[in-house]
């Protein structure tokens, strides 16, 4: 018995390596930095990689269905100057805090529909994802600079970015709102039809075409998951920093492609999970956030990040590579 | 069984499906009962997964009629005819890897709450039962690629038990299974007849089909030749239904006394793919290598051609003790390899018929930096006239040609390279008969020419036809050499399921 | 009939879609601005657009090959970088020595994890793209660099000379894409990309050793950067950190526009210049009408998905694609 439970902590520890990795650096820091190990750092690293981290979960999802979204840093962009500024406005001056609701809704609505705009252009044209959302990167930050006429916007209401700085009893507000939506992503994805076709799409589309399922719009409710997720991380971002500048989310794509890789989601998609995906997240909240500490200068990490996302390829190829059987193709 | 009801559990009749250029399916009938195993037969090509596509709702046909209880019906998409009761057991499998066994059952229509989350308790339940009346020793809650091919096959039938099926096709379902578990899938198909499902049974394997079928039809390029009762019949009738010849005749006759040496091998292995082959061929002689899809027929050529690295044996040309590195060292040492699937391996669709033929010599073709473009159109030139391959120009695109073309232009760019030893690997898979006794007739030309030859088929009347020895294969190894004048088909049939002549009789 | 003429005249709209929409986009420029069609303008536009086309060239080889190369606008700020910090340091022809093998230091790293290992190319160089942004920080420690008396060096003329009346970058570009046309039309290596493009598994059973071909194809990409930053270098006479960050896309842009698909085995070096000329003149029309820099990203969005749409959309012979 104690064999099967050690095989199978074993088998999930071969399925999501990322958490050895996790572990690994985890320890590293903990012993190497003197403020690593202290419960506000944990925290701090929760809310730093929270924006990332959003998007990653949509992101998952996608990447399962075998699509992808390269326009998501776009989408953050356009999410926090509306948010920003429409709370602002006039018309809603009267409405106290509550001004801050209108200009939720067109943040979180814009990002939906930007992504169900990707999703339909995907099934209806059949471009493939990535031409679509190179498409979208570039254009959606065009609609970013023609919105704010490559102005930022502050927020004039100090209760929006306290909001960001908040906390839910001793935990900060923007790490709840991560784990929860980490926890309701992971369900999604692990219990419902929705999330169990996901897999299905990416997996043997042909097959899942014959079983009867609508693969077209399966894959645009997944497109305005990741959308509103980019959204949403648009929002947190603006409260944290008070304001919404036109550049925001430059290279969040890579950030969240390489979160979301590390994790252990297939590029040719069918596989992929979202404790994977946290774990991808995290790995990259504790390298940044360790050296960070240690004083590593910021670039450092960019060149481990690309190392690291590079070897997990490799470590992936050698352990399902057939050995000398193979042919050599 | 001796009691049918009056309606026939399907009927098709005068169905036509066509394709651009092509008739796949000319007026074609058939019924089946409920409660009988009906065998469908036919040459690959001659049109029975075409016609079970459409009745699967995976085509549409142009003409004719699908019959089903007394009913004409239209089956408008796969989900339809499974809804219908009309369910195909495909012979590629259409699971996904990353799913239980249960959701690749139940895919599509998971059961579900409300609030849309997968009902697991129900969907296990069912699946188990499922699982149960098949005999299977997996749970529902198994992930699909822990399952070996076979288990995975199980799952593909556990489908068709999700319905209340009246009709169930299966598709050349022991293609990859052990003798083992062909039991227990016959078990289950006599099982399904005697609840009075109707079933279709496709396959190549006479044995298979005498002792598990009830009638059996014939399908011969893409119309109907007859329905027989299987007990009043005999194989002999109905080899020359399918082939409209009689097999008996086909026997390679015109052999030429063969020649030196020009490839031996000795105790070649490849970790579990093949062990211990030992076989030599001579120039002027074409050795036929036959055995069941998974025997290591393909991985033997692969290994000749540098693409596996054998893990134990000898490989000698000429006499010669070679290692061959790659398929750039093989091509040099004068091997060519027709490889198994023109689509994957053979051809790259996109390109014209001229650059596919010359792709292995280009480096070769230049003057100066650039590639000779007189020197490449001479060379297709001279393959088109002598293989009689049909292209408008050599401008075409490969993938616009037929497939007989186009194993013409894989056959014609390996000659091209004039090779000491010539492997073909399924040289006729896919192709229409008038080309492949064009490609029969090639194959045994380039031998009395004083070509080594190879030919790996899974087709009995293919290899019989045109090899002056035939090597038996099973399970990765050799288990019998037959010349041309001693080769019966029981002999051929029992070596490549395994049993070896001491062991036999 | 009718309806045969109409298939007709659709598919030639699907085949030749993106010069007809360049056409109508030319013609529209220049009856609404008056400087647009000026000979000076139209020079302009192809000089500018040298940079992309260079970078575009050797991507081209790179997308043909069935791969991507997302690292080369991370490559280009490095090149630059280096090569205009080392040339007060150690001259300019050992900076430009230095400068090109490095990057093709970075183009073996590429071609070696793509083309031996056989990775994922998309994630492979965007891991580069990360790697080489931060070996370009460690670099120059981030601060900026230039050259100090740029009127005193030849180094400056490669971005700012000209030669019988034609900016030398164009001259350049124009060398460089018909070299590489000829290179990848009419030679034995230019086909076994195609065939490997093509069908990777079909061109390894012809005896091509697609190893070879992917790694040589990421070395010319790199080769194609380390030219594209000398022209950079020199116009500017200075560089930033993350002067070429973007550039991956705009040069993406082109070549997808130019008609070569991602998947492999298609296109040609001429038609990602055409590409990177309709990007080039589109940005300049929209900014002499008077929009903003930015409007061109909406219409470089459009345009690349219409473009792709439409070449899919012939190929399969309908508009939408079939899936429920």
């Amino acid at each position: 018995m104690a064999t099967l439970k050690q095989n199978a902590a074993l088998r999930w520890l071969t399925e999501n390596p990322i958490w050895g990795f996790v572990v690994l650096i985890f320890v590293f820091f903990s012993l190497s930095n003197e403020f690593f190990f202290d419960m506000n750092n944990f925290q701090n690293i929760l809310v730093q990689t929270s924006t990332i981290g959003l998007i990653a979960l949509g992101m998952t999802l996608v990447m399962i269905n075998g699509n992808i979204d390269l326009s998501v840093g776009a989408v953050v962009a356009l999410a926090a100057s509306l948010m920003v500024d429409i709370q602002s406005w006039d018309a809603f001056s009267g409405w106290g805090n509550w001004q801050m609701l209108p200009a939720l809704i067109a943040a979180l609505g814009v990002g939906t529909a930007l992504g169900a705009l990707n999703g339909i252009i995907v099934w209806k044209t059949g471009v493939d994802a990535f031409i679509v959302t190179l498409g979208a990167m570039l254009g959606v930050r065009g609609l970013v600079f023609v919105y704010t006429k490559e102005q930022s916007f502050f927020a004039m209401n100090f209760t929006f970015s306290d909001l960001g700085m908040s906390t839910v009893g001793p935990v900060p507000s923007l790490a709840v709102l991560f784990l929860i939506a980490t926890v309701l992503v992971h369900i999604l994805l692990s219990r419902t039809v929705h999330g169990r076709n996901t897999y299905a799409v990416g997996g043997n589309r042909e097959a899942a075409v014959n079983a009867g399922i609508r693969v077209g719009p399966h894959m645009v409710v997944n497109f305005m998951i990741v959308g509103f997720m980019a959204a949403l991380a648009g929002v947190t971002l603006s409260s944290q920093m008070g304001a919404a500048t036109p550049n925001l989310g430059r290279d969040y794509e890579l950030w969240v492609i390489t979160a979301v890789v590390l994790g252990g989601t297939k590029l040719t998609g069918g596989a992929g999970s979202i404790i994977g995906t946290f774990g991808g997240v995290l790995a990259i909240g504790i390298l940044r956030n360790g050296m960070n500490l240690m004083q590593v200068p910021a670039f450092y990490v960019l060149v481990i990040l690309g190392s690291i996302l590079i070897a997990v390829l490799i470590l992936d190829k050698q352990l399902t590579r057939k050995g000398v059987e193979a042919l050599k193709t | 069984m001796t009691e049918h009801s009056e309606t026939p559990a399907l009927r098709l009749e005068g169905i036509v499906k066509t394709f651009p250029g092509v008739r796949a399916l000319d007026g074609v009938d058939l019924e089946v009962r409920a409660g009988e195993v009906h065998a469908l037969l036919g040459e690959n090509g001659a049109g029975k997964s075409t016609l079970m596509k459409v009745l699967a709702g995976m085509h549409q046909p142009n003409e004719g009629r699908i019959i089903l209880e007394g009913r004409e019906v239209r089956m408008a998409n796969p989900m339809d005819a499974k809804a219908q009761g009309v369910v195909l057991i495909h012979q590629e499998l259409s699971l996904c890897d990353g799913l239980s066994v249960a959701e690749n059952v139940y895919l599509g229509e998971l059961p579900h709450t409300k609030w849309g989350f997968v009902d697991w308790s129900t969907l296990h339940a069912r699946t188990d039962e499922i699982l149960k009346k098949l005999n299977c020793n997996f749970d529902a809650r198994t992930r699909v690629s822990d399952l070996s091919i076979a288990r995975q096959q199980m799952v593909e039938i556990a489908r068709a038990l999700t319905v209340d099926a009246k009709v169930v096709v299966f598709d050349e379902p022991t293609a990859s299974l052990t003798d083992a578990e062909k039991v227990v899938l016959f078990d289950v198909i006599k099982d399904l007849r005697a609840r009075g499902v109707g079933i279709v049974y496709i396959s190549h394997r006479m044995d298979e089909i005498f002792s598990l079928s009830d009638r059996l039809s014939v399908l011969r390029d893409g119309s109907y030749r007859g329905t027989k009762v299987t007990a009043e019949t005999d194989e002999d009738e109905v080899t020359r239904m399918m082939i409209g010849r009689s097999l008996t005749h086909e026997k390679n006759t015109d052999t030429v006394e063969p020649g030196a040496v020009a490839l031996e091998v000795r105790g070649l292995s490849c970790g579990k793919l093949f062990r211990d082959v030992s076989f030599e061929v001579r120039r002027g002689e074409v050795v036929g290598f036959y055995g069941l899809v998974g025997a290591g027929r393909t991985e033997i050529a692969e290994t000749l051609f540098g693409l596996r690295t054998p893990t134990a044996g000898t490989i000698l040309l000429d006499g010669e003790e070679v290692r061959i590195s790659g398929p750039l060292d093989a091509i040099s040492r004068g091997i060519s390899l027709v490889p198994e699937s023109r689509k994957e391996q053979g051809l790259v669709l996109g390109m014209s018929c001229r650059d596919n033929m010359t792709l292995p010599q280009i480096g070769d073709l230049t003057t100066g930096p650039f590639v000779s473009n007189g020197a490449e159109i001479a060379i297709y030139d001279q393959y088109r006239d002598r293989l009689d391959i049909r292209s408008p120009s050599w401008r075409q695109a490969v993938g616009n040609l037929s497939g007989g073309n186009q194993q013409k232009i894989v056959i014609g760019k390996w000659l091209a390279m004039k090779p000491q030893v010539l492997i073909v690997d399924e040289p006729t898979r896919g192709i229409d008969v008038g080309a492949k006794g064009e490609i029969h007739k090639l194959i045994r030309t380039l031998a009395s020419q004083g070509y080594a030859v190879i030919v790996i088929s899974s087709e009995m009347p293919e290899v019989l036809h045109v090899s002056d020895r035939v090597i038996a294969m099973y399970s990765g190894e050799v288990i019998r050499s037959f010349g041309v004048g001693e080769v019966t088909e029981d002999s051929l049939v029992q070596a490549i399921s395994g049993i070896r002549p001491d062991r036999a009789a | 009939m009718a309806s045969a003429r109409l298939k007709g005249i659709g598919s030639l709209l699907a085949r030749q879609g993106i010069l007809i929409a360049f056409a109508l986009f030319l013609l529209g420029f220049a009856a609404f601005s008056d400087s647009f069609s000026d000979a000076d303008n139209l020079m302009q536009v192809v000089r500018q657009s040298a940079i992309i086309g260079v970078i575009a060239i050797g991507v081209t080889v790179v997308v043909i090959s069935g791969n991507l190369d997302l690292s080369v606008g991370s490559m280009l700020s490095f090149a630059t970088v280096m090569v205009v910090d080392l040339h007060d340091k150690i001259g300019p022809v050992p900076a430009i020595a230095v400068m090109l093998v490095a990057v093709l230091v970075l183009g073996c790293i590429n071609g070696f994890l793509v083309g031996v290992l056989k990775l994922n190319s998309l994630i492979v160089t965007l891991g580069m793209l990360s790697a080489i942004q931060g070996l370009t920080l460690i670099y120059s420690g981030g601060q900026n660099v230039d050259i100090a008396d740029q009127e005193a060096t030849w180094f400056s003329l490669i971005g700012r000379g000209s030669f019988l009346g034609i900016a030398l970058p164009i001259w350049i570009f124009g060398t460089l894409a018909i070299f590489m046309h000829v290179v990848m039309s009419t030679t034995a290596f230019g086909r076994r990309v195609y065939a490997v493009g093509g069908n990777p598994t079909a061109s390894v059973f012809s005896g091509i050793r697609r190893t070879h071909v992917v790694f040589a194809a990421y070395m010319i990409s790199a080769l194609c950067v380390g030219i594209a930053a000398l022209i950079l270098g020199s116009r500017v006479g200075g560089s930033q950190n993350n002067v070429g960050q973007g550039y991956e896309l705009q040069v993406l842009a082109g070549v997808i526009l130019g008609g070569t698909s991602l998947l492999g085995g298609s296109g040609t070096i001429l038609k990602t210049v055409i590409g990177v000329l309709i990007l080039g003149f589109i940005q300049n029309g929209l900014l002499l009408l008077g929009f903003a820099y930015y409007v061109q990203w909406l219409v470089t969005w459009v345009v690349i998905i219409l473009a792709v749409w439409l070449d899919i959309a012939a190929k399969r012979g309908r508009l939408l694609s079939p899936i429920a």
